[in-house]
């Protein structure tokens, strides 16, 4: 969330689409309440189902699975034809009055500039902006990029260092041209033809929504707010993308009620990801060496961006400091053997070249080269996508080792059901299963949606034999580390150096691990602006004092400063909050620098004066020539406004990015509507361009996609029930009593034709797999018009499995719903399609 | 007049039995009161494992204070102080004493051997000392100092890590710490999916 759950409470109207929180996240849900109730705030719903989110609306709109980005690029169409932006907004505090080099064009046909069909990837040098350097001018020195590894893609140039830029956003190639250009075809006709929401209705939607900047009106705001309903798809990172996009034209980022919020589904993905849990970034959202890096100098080279930017305005650009994360990132790991002569042990990294993500460690287990796993509260074969591939691949591994609390599918999967007892006996995987810890019995922190990182306390030991996974990991590695050092081995060095100073390395105690992931001063250092002084061994207090000399060591940088001198920020819990805006500065504490709402820069004019005075965040102090707050300034405190800083200073344009230049996005710099892998229907927009160009389906046999002519043209959903949380609660008697068994929703008018009435059997099949379970016939889900056909859309909920109190119990057909769904991702988050594919159903 | 809940609870048993001035009968509330089971249990601050909200929630335990006595958890309620649910759990968060206190908890460590068709059970020791066996002998006999085009990549593609949603920030960075150390390029999480 670039806001917070509290903060939603401030808002004029929420757009809920691709996240159903009523049921998926009720006490955050509340917030939503709050605002109708004391801001008469406004509630629009899109929504595959009626859900109970969309029973609290003002206005509700049934849409087709997977063609968010047709009905949003309609609503910006229809923001700009009738003018209801934020004009001063989008001229200072975005890309829109940027050019954009000539030799770029927009899909018309499905694809941008630059595609190449033999390798399904486009050269995206013509995605930048036009240089704006004049003739006296100097064209900051952007040294060549290093030569490529032969038959790697040749390295993008960067972007220039001055933009061409026109301020009457008339030039035809400016970025809010081009913008305008390319969702002029997202018409209100073509939104009904495509989304199956009507014209009429999609009008209404559109109106309601943008009637916030009615008149140029700023004081009004919106917000967004969405979940896996738009990331799980082959074109989920443009989906959210366009919802940004929106945002930007309407001037609703970094207020208070605005912003774009990701609803996270669980208690601590957001701090997994800041942690780098994921193969393509390190701690802090830092970007891994590849191979022809080669060295630190020129990783952090590539990695560190130089400011782009029209040459009047000021850009931060707060990435410039990289180095300083990266050099005190390995100090953290590698302590006094990392050092300045081993370019403080970069080799230690392993290098990245090829996606490694979720899918492909399937994938490459299924094909046999991936030959262990370790899976720590990871129930990958429920998680799917394509849960018999999955359990198929564990078949071919050497070991498998679970760490969970109660006994799942993955470590389960050599006794599946359909696994006979012969079958057992060829399947070669030795499995361990280790029993875990609980939240309960686990202290640390997590960090929620919000970006609040909150600390938690161990109320009672793990049962029985169960152990803490961090002993478990700390064990685990140090037997590991004992081999390396007794036998020696290849390249150990990353495994004997790395720093485990724990006062108990066998038990790692959670207190001493998030201190490191603060960071702490190496030796005296001194700030040369207020001579202010932390002695060798102190907390830092912030990110700012980090350095890249090997004086500082930091795990994270976005964590320094949640656990100081003044000791554990995370575990605050003071309830004031005097601005009434839902703060609470002093409650836990938030990344970055503690800011509750990011960029909240944006929240003000031009000037420095917020937007609404009656929900002041930050602002300009003439006298003080400082940025002042009721929440700490996402800025530079001493710029002043007329310097014209951006406030989105994590771009290197110092401004919201309208147009995502170059590598920011694999598919292109705007956002297109592309049909799911499976789809019932031809794309509309460019038949000859159904899908995503750049996504690539599996190859291994177990890869299968269907189309309507197969036989398959039920568009299936997937969701999460309020009793139920994911392959969990399944063992949770309160819970299984509340919903105690699976069911498939589908439409009546679906189960009229099939002559299937409520509580019967089905089976619904993908050219995957199957799934049974009882029938929930509903009017949730109406029967759609796509394109003047009729089409049927089902929902299933996710929580069944083969282990579990009912399942034990013999009580369902213990078929896993991931089963059905298809292996192909999202080509920039490698986000698996797990919404919007096709089945069939019939009576079992 | 505002009224707290605990306000409520304590002018309750000022008011004693029988109708206050608020105008219907606290007995009940007060009886509650009085015997409040988590009158002298230990409370400790937790957050709630599920969702995103991060609703928090108090555990409640006795037995602490004994010498060698295992604490026991006998109530899970939500924090009413917590800014974001003020006391509030849905349906889950509400049923988290019987995720605790759940005999289908795993309580050791066991080993499916290959070609078996059941569990057995196996010493922490054993199990440990095979598991990091096998990395190092799956690591060692897989690893890529150099690509094709010679550039150090010091890579192990043949192991993979996949960690939860419920992991902390620390265990997670003990993640980063000893997987990317030992090579690994497959890690993901949760998250990704």
């Amino acid at each position: 969330m670039t806001n917070g759950w509290i903060d939603i409470k401030n808002t004029d109207l929420a757009l809920v689409m691709g996240g159903n929180p009523a049921e998926n996240h009720p006490c955050g849900f509340k917030w939503v309440i709050e605002a109708k109730r004391n801001r008469n705030a406004k509630l629009i719903v899109v929504d595959p189902r009626f859900t109970r989110t969309a029973a609290t609306s003002d206005l509700f709109c049934q849409i087709r699975a997977g063609t968010d980005i047709a009905f949003l690029g309609g609503m910006i169409n229809y923001a700009i034809a009738n003018n209801r932006i934020a004009h001063d907004y989008l001229l200072n505090y975005t890309n829109a009055a940027f050019i954009v080099k000539e030799g770029f064009k927009l899909p018309e046909d499905g694809l941008y500039s630059g595609f190449d069909h033999a390798t399904q990837t486009y050269d995206r040098s013509t995605w930048t902006y036009e240089d704006g350097s004049d003739s006296g001018g100097v064209v900051a020195s952007h040294a060549a990029p290093a030569a490529a590894a032969p038959g790697a893609p040749k390295p993008l140039p960067p972007l220039p260092a001055k933009v061409a830029y026109d301020l009457t956003l008339q030039h035809p190639r400016c970025v809010f041209q081009l913008l305008k250009q390319q969702y002029s075809r997202y018409t209100p006709e073509m939104v009904e033809r495509v989304t199956g929401i009507s014209k009429d209705q999609f009008l209404k939607t559109a109106e309601l929504f943008t009637s916030i900047r009615k008149d140029g009106d700023m004081k009004k705001v919106a917000t967004i707010i969405y979940a896996v309903g738009w990331t799980q798809h082959s074109f989920g990172t443009q989906t959210i993308r366009t919802a940004a996009m929106l945002q930007l034209l309407l001037g609703n980022v970094g207020r208070a009620g605005g912003g774009v919020n990701a609803l996270r589904g669980h208690s601590n993905i957001q701090g997994a990801t800041d942690l780098a849990g994921v193969f393509d970034i390190l701690p802090g959202y830092l970007k891994v060496p590849t191979p022809a890096d080669g060295d630190l100098a020129a990783y952090l080279k590539r990695t560190t961006p130089t400011s782009s930017k029209p040459n009047p305005w000021d850009s931060y650009n707060y990435w410039s400091n990289t180095p300083k994360f990266t050099v005190s990132l390995l100090k953290s790991m590698y302590g006094d053997a990392a050092t300045k002569e081993n370019q403080w042990a970069f080799d230690y990294l392993p290098k990245v070249d090829r996606n490694y993500s979720w899918t492909q460690i399937w994938d490459n287990m299924y094909r046999g080269s991936v030959k262990g796993l370790l899976a720590f509260g990871m129930n990958g074969v429920a998680i799917g996508p394509d849960s018999q591939k999955n359990i198929e691949a564990l078949k071919k591994a050497d070991f498998l080792v679970v760490g969970e609390i109660y006994p799942d599918e993955t470590s389960e999967f050599w006794r599946s059901p359909g696994i006979t007892l012969d079958e057992m006996k060829t399947i070669q995987t030795t499995v361990y299963r280790l029993p875990c810890a609980g939240f309960a019995e686990k202290d640390g922190t997590m960090t929620n949606s919000a970006r609040w990182l909150q600390w938690k306390y161990a109320a009672v030991p793990p049962p029985g034999d169960a152990r803490l996974d961090q002993d478990i990991l700390a064990q685990i590695f140090l037997k590991v580390r004992g081999l390396y050092q007794t036998r020696g081995g290849k390249f150990p060095d990353p495994i004997l150096n790395l720093t485990w100073a724990y006062s108990d390395p066998q038990h790692p105690p959670l207190a001493e691990v998030a201190k490191e992931l603060n960071g702490k001063a190496l030796a005296d250092l001194t700030d040369p602006k207020t001579q202010v002084t932390i002695k060798k061994g102190q907390q830092v207090p912030g990110f700012a004092w980090l350095k890249d000399d090997g004086t500082t060591a930091c795990g994270n940088w976005l964590y320094a400063g949640s656990w100081t001198e003044a000791g554990n920020q995370m575990a605050r819990r003071d309830t004031s909050d005097p601005s009434g805006l839902g703060v609470y500065q002093n409650w836990a504490w938030s990344w970055p620098a503690n800011r509750r709402v990011m960029y909240n820069r944006a929240s003000c004019d031009p000037s420095g004066k917020p937007w609404d005075a009656s929900r002041k965040q930050v602002w300009w102090n003439e006298t003080a020539q400082s940025w002042v707050g009721n929440d700490v300034p996402d800025f530079k405190l001493d710029s002043n406004p007329k310097d014209h800083m951006g406030p989105f200073i994590m771009n290197p344009e110092g401004v919201g990015r309208i147009f995502g230049p170059l590598a920011a996005f694999a598919d292109g710099p705007f956002p297109e509507h592309y049909e799911p892998i499976e789809s019932p229907v031809a794309n509309l927009f460019h038949p000859n361009q159904p899908n995503n160009p750049v996504v690539k389906k599996m190859k291994t046999p177990a890869d299968k996609y269907a189309g309507p002519n197969d036989g398959y043209n039920v568009i299936c959903t997937t969701y999460r029930l309020t009793e139920h949380y994911h392959y969990w609660t399944k063992n949770n008697p309160m819970n299984v009593q509340l919903v105690p068994e699976p069911f498939i929703e589908l439409p009546v008018e679906l189960a009229q034709e099939l002559g299937i009435k409520g509580n019967d059997k089905i089976k619904v099949s993908s050219i995957r797999s199957y799934y049974i379970a009882k029938a929930f016939v509903t009017k949730r889900i109406k029967p759609m018009m796509i394109d003047g056909k009729k089409t049927y859309q089902i929902g299933i909920p996710i929580h069944q499995g083969y282990r579990g109190i009912q399942e034990d119990a013999g009580r369902d057909a213990r078929t896993i719903l991931n089963r059905l769904t298809p292996t192909v991702v999202d080509p920039n988050a490698y986000t698996p399609e797990f919404k919007g594919f096709l089945v069939k159903v019939e009576k079992v | 007049m505002e009224l707290s809940r605990r306000t409520f609870l304590k002018g309750a048993v000022i008011g004693g039995t029988g109708f206050s001035l608020l105008g219907f009968d606290l007995a009940p509330a007060h009886a509650q009161l009085k015997e409040l089971k988590i009158a002298r249990a230990t409370e400790t601050r937790s957050t709630c494992p599920y969702c995103a909200v991060s609703c928090g929630v108090l555990i409640y335990t006795i037995g602490d204070k004994a010498k060698n006595v295992t604490p026991q958890v006998i109530h899970v309620e939500g924090d009413p102080d917590h800014p974001i649910n003020r006391g509030t759990l849905c349906p889950k968060g509400a049923s988290l004493y019987q995720d605790i206190l759940n005999d289908r908890r795993l309580l050791k460590p066991q080993v499916r051997r290959p070609g078996s068709q059941q569990w057995e059970d196996i010493a922490w020791t054993q199990a440990l000392d095979e598991i990091a066996q096998r990395i190092k002998k799956t690591r060692d006999d897989t690893f890529i100092e150099k690509d094709a085009q010679g550039h150090t990549v010091n890579r192990c593609e043949s192991l993979a890590f996949i960690g939860g949603c419920t992991d902390t920030n620390e265990f997670n960075y003990l993640v980063v710490k000893t997987m990317r150390s030992m090579g690994l390029t497959f890690i993901e999480n949760q998250a990704r999916v």
